[in-house]
């Protein structure tokens, strides 16, 4: 098999060639026949995502690179990009009940997830900085329009915009960043950039804070954080759920190759903004969802400090901190797919309820809800044996081993401080008086509820396998 | 030896139970009655397999038997399990005391009794885990693991100020375990395993032991719980039933005595030289305040509670003294408390059940009554004050015995603690039981039922047989004492051979 345009190989874009071209055919379905083809598109979409995920899975191992070195695919993207689809996929399953609803039967929504999912693809296998800024808008635009889709309602329509105008924010600084590291190197390719970066190079480092900040607002990291809790109130549950899960594994994927690739030589320069960025993210995760009482609201919050921990696995900078980010996003992703299915089943009399006071009792009026979700939230907190405990152990093994104790001592403390609010939600299902019955979950809700649960229970049995795949991932970065 | 994995067995089957009580679905009298028994009937066979154990058991051998390893995680992270005389124990302690949780609940316990039994099961086999586990990760799953079950425990079924309680629990002992679990990672790749047989061969550098040895002592020290860090557990005794103070007072505080047995000493033995003097220090003042406190105390768990730090004091005492005498009682002492301020707390459970309240001003005369009670109380009294003939007495005079080869003065002020703790508990025998019975509320008691009785009955009989014949206990860890107290004493006096040298 050779496709080559240009003189470049296309086998290694093929999974994205072929959600690309997937992704028009269906918006051409949707804009001529009109939006009684919602529920249909949107089944599409998550076909074309599973069959993308199998090509993706299927393309020759080893690494491989196209376009000149702008394009990458090796263990490590297409760990990544595998797990940003199961994102994408699961989202778009979870939204099947907001696109029911006759006044949003909106087809453009699964185009624009898909659209998003393909940036995403684009930026985790970015190898130079023009694709990552193409990846990055494609991902982020997308979003911006998906955060705004239910149209009617004043808050997400507050949140897009909201998002779009910081979102722009960012680009911009990433953007200057870019073209400081070009204007100091005289290259924008990953490698190009690793072999010019020296530590005597200040306008360098100049621009690698700018990059950095830019990517930093991708993963919601603290000081770039204000819009997430915003955003992910204001927008519809299955959006956040989105935005939980998918665009953070690919920014979080961005963020690991760039600073592991293009800047391995000037380790130190980067190290001690992200210790800083994760400290910081940490501590507020931790301390400011202390005070919430919508749960939209202390999963941002949540997300906040979770992106903290990922980021102590790469200030590390070695191998095992790669590893270790690999493995809070997998289970992160689990964690937070299941959450957002348990808040996405809360309903009452056909309402979402969203405050925390609305779990009173769970456990009593819908027992196996509440088990499941008090599970998740304890993993949430890294209690073992679940599977937020390996997330966290992996992080922090990685930190120990490059001598970071300040941050893994910081880290460890502010999950302890983490732990008291994901307990107070326990407490309100488990200790309160009932508030009330809730409906009955939906059948899609329940499987991704089941399957996410499950993954996180029994993580211990299958982590041997993950682990080694993870490591895999890793060394294909070093 | 054995063909089967015994000691996994043992472990994971309390787990299958929690499996077929979730099973039994239903709300009416007749699946709570289900879920009683099979809780029931789970541990008493989880104990049956766990005598197995005992038989199978060389107590001439030092090193870990019923050894089970397969591959878990990958790089030197495996699963691996397996008892000596140190673990054994207080494996057959955990499997011994259950179906006396169970039974001490299955009145007293009326809503949500599957979950509660749930709780039960796999706080179990969170328990025994904990002392088989000979991995340092494995380890910590099944300690922390501990941690959820109990919380609920003492959240759902609990007194009225049970959110405070279960919170404090929660987050005390998670703060000490998390630094822990950083010491753990620097072991690891200190000896590039988190095998606990391998790292206790593992040369560890002075500066780490220190900082190890540190890290985990604040896990081990709230767990068992030291003088200052102990104020959780009051709390926490207080508000949660009958049958979670038994198991938190004879069991989870045992993880603290166990951990330093099996991590801080072994493994650190420089650090826990250089330290013993900071622990006889604490454990002094544990026992003789902790005492003063109990005499102050209006609430009889509480009281108790308190006398359970204070005789903690005796355990990290005499392990920190580093001689086979101190070693082996703590020991045993980790064993007779857990015998008898479980059986304590069934007896303030006896007549909560009854009075619905355990202020100590609410009773008085109960001797008149319930001749029975009266009877049980005053043995388990006696034990606790550490009267000769029962087993308190073994463990409080080898841990004095073993101290008083080491530090004299921290023997001198821990032996006050034997006649404080006999101020505290006659005072409390005598408020509760002796008197004239005036109070009407009192006048309708009823003595032990037939339940009661063979809860406490047992525990008896073990009290009284270990305190004149302690024996068995002592020789199925003495081998395994033996090794540990000649590594430790080795280790120590090469380091110091090596300064004198110098």
């Amino acid at each position: 098999m050779s496709f080559t345009t240009a003189g470049y190989q296309l086998a290694p874009v093929l999974p994205e060639l072929v959600l690309a071209i997937g992704a028009m055919a269906l918006l051409m379905l949707g804009a001529y026949r009109g939006q009684g083809t919602t529920s249909a598109v949107t089944s599409l979409a998550v076909l074309l995502l599973v069959v993308v995920g199998v090509l993706e899975y299927m393309l020759p191992a080893g690494k491989q690179v196209t376009f000149g070195g702008s394009f990458i695919v090796d263990d490590f993207a297409r760990f990544m990009k595998i797990l940003a689809l199961i994102g994408s996929a699961v989202t778009l399953i979870l939204s099947t009940e907001f696109l029911a609803d006759p006044s949003r039967r909106i087809f453009e929504y699964a185009i624009l997830v898909l659209l998003s999912t393909l940036g995403m693809m684009v930026l985790i296998s970015a190898g130079d900085l023009i694709s990552l800024y193409l990846g990055l808008e494609l991902m982020s635009l997308a979003l911006y329009v998906v955060a705004a889709s239910n149209r009617d309602n004043a808050k997400s329509t507050e949140a897009g915009l909201k998002y779009f105008v910081l979102g722009a924010l960012s680009s911009g600084m990433l953007l200057y960043g870019a073209s400081l590291i070009y204007g100091f190197t005289g290259t924008v390719s990953f490698t190009g950039i690793a072999a010019a970066a020296t530590m005597s190079n200040v306008g360098l480092v100049f621009g690698l804070v700018f990059l950095l900040a830019g990517l930093c607002f991708k993963v919601s990291a603290v000081p770039f954080h204000m819009w997430t809790p915003d955003v992910y109130e204001g927008a519809p549950t299955p959006v956040t759920a989105f935005f939980a899960s998918a665009p953070k594994v690919a920014a979080l994927a961005v963020f690991t190759r760039v600073t592991l690739t293009a800047f391995p030589g000037i380790v130190s320069q980067w190290q001690q903004i992200l210790v800083f960025v994760s400290i910081a993210s940490m501590a507020l995760g931790s301390f400011a969802a202390i005070g919430q009482t919508n749960i939209k609201r202390l999963m941002a919050y949540s997300s906040i400090g979770h992106m903290g921990f990922a980021l102590v696995g790469l200030a590390s900078g070695t191998v095992e901190g790669a590893q270790g980010v690999l493995m809070y996003i997998v289970i992160y992703v689990a964690m937070t797919l299941g959450s957002f299915s348990i808040i996405l089943a809360m309903k009452r009399n056909g309402q979402a309820v969203e405050q925390i006071s609305d779990f009173a009792g769970l456990s009593r009026t819908n027992p196996l809800l509440a088990f499941m979700f008090a599970m998740l939230l304890f993993s949430l907190a890294g209690i073992p044996p679940l599977a937020g405990f390996f997330a966290k152990w992996y992080v922090f093994v990685a930190a120990i081993k490059a001598n970071l104790f300040t941050l893994a001592v910081i880290g460890v403390l502010s999950s302890v401080v983490g732990a008291y609010y994901y307990l107070a939600i326990v407490k309100t299902m488990y200790f309160d008086e009932p508030a009330g019955q809730v409906d009955p979950v939906r059948v899609e809700v329940k499987t991704v509820l089941a399957v996410a649960g499950v993954f996180n229970i029994l993580f211990a049995l299958i982590a041997g396998p993950v682990v080694s795949v993870a490591s895999a991932a890793a060394k294909s970065l070093f | 030896m054995t063909t089967w994995p015994i000691l996994s067995v043992t472990t994971f089957l309390p787990l299958v139970g929690a499996l077929i009580v979730y099973l039994s679905r239903g709300d009416d009298e007749a699946a709570k009655r289900n879920s009683r028994w099979i809780a029931l009937w789970t541990t008493l066979i989880t104990f049956a397999v766990s005598v197995i154990l005992v038989m199978r058991f060389d107590p001439n051998n030092p090193d870990f038997q019923f050894v089970e390893k397969a591959n878990w995680l990958a790089a030197g992270i495996t699963y691996h399990m397996g008892v000596d005389g140190i673990s054994l124990p207080l494996v057959i302690l955990t499997t011994a005391v259950m179906p006396f949780c169970i039974i001490a609940s299955w009145k007293a316990i009326t809503n949500r009794v599957r979950e509660y039994m749930m709780a039960f099961l796999i706080l179990e086999t969170l328990m025994i885990g904990t002392f088989s586990a000979l991995d340092l990760v494995l380890f910590y799953l099944f300690f922390e693991g501990g941690l959820i079950p109990m919380f609920l425990i003492i959240g759902v079924w609990g007194g009225p100020r049970r959110v405070y309680a279960s919170f404090k629990f929660f987050l005390y002992t998670l703060l000490g375990s998390v630094l822990m679990l950083l010491a753990i990672m620097a072991l690891y790749w200190n000896g590039g395993t988190t095998d606990i047989p391998t790292l206790m061969h593992t040369a560890v550098p002075r500066s780490l032991q220190t900082w190890a040895w540190l890290a985990f002592f604040a896990s081990f020290a709230v767990k068992m719980p030291m003088w200052p860090v102990h104020t959780w557990l009051p709390d926490a005794h207080v508000e949660a039933p009958t049958a979670g103070s038994v198991v938190l007072a004879a069991i989870l505080l045992k993880m603290g005595g166990y951990g330093f047995l099996r991590f801080s000493l072994p493994m650190f033995p420089l650090a826990s030289h250089d330290f013993a003097p900071f622990v006889f220090t604490l454990s002094a003042i544990a026992i003789i305040y902790t005492s003063l406190v109990a005499l102050m105390q209006e609430d009889m768990k509480k009281l108790i509670a308190y006398s359970s730090v204070a005789h903690m004091g005796f355990v990290t005492m005499g392990i920190f003294a580093g001689t086979m005498q101190g070693v082996a009682g703590g020991m045993f002492q980790m064993i007779s408390h857990g015998i008898v301020s479980g059986a304590l707390f069934l007896c303030v459970g006896v007549v909560y059940d009854r009075l619905h309240t355990r202020e100590i001003a609410a009773y008085g005369g109960l001797v008149n009554r319930m001749p029975l009670y009266a009877m049980t109380f005053m043995i388990f009294t006696m034990a606790n004050v550490g009267l000769p003939g029962t087993s308190g007495f073994v463990g409080e005079f080898m841990t004095l015995l073993g101290t008083f080869k080491v530090s004299i003065p921290t023997a001198f002020f821990a032996t006050f603690g034997v006649i404080l703790s006999a101020g505290y508990a006659l005072w409390l025998y005598r408020k509760v039981v002796f008197g004239a019975l005036v109070k009407p509320s009192l006048a309708s008691m009823k003595d032990l039922t037939l339940r009661e009785c063979v809860t406490l009955f047992p525990m008896i009989a073990l009290t009284i047989l270990f305190g004149v014949w302690p024996k068995p206990v002592l020789d199925m860890s003495a081998a395994s004492v033996q090794q540990l107290v000649n590594n430790y004493n080795t280790a120590v006096t090469a380091v110091k051979a090596a300064a004198l040298l110098q």
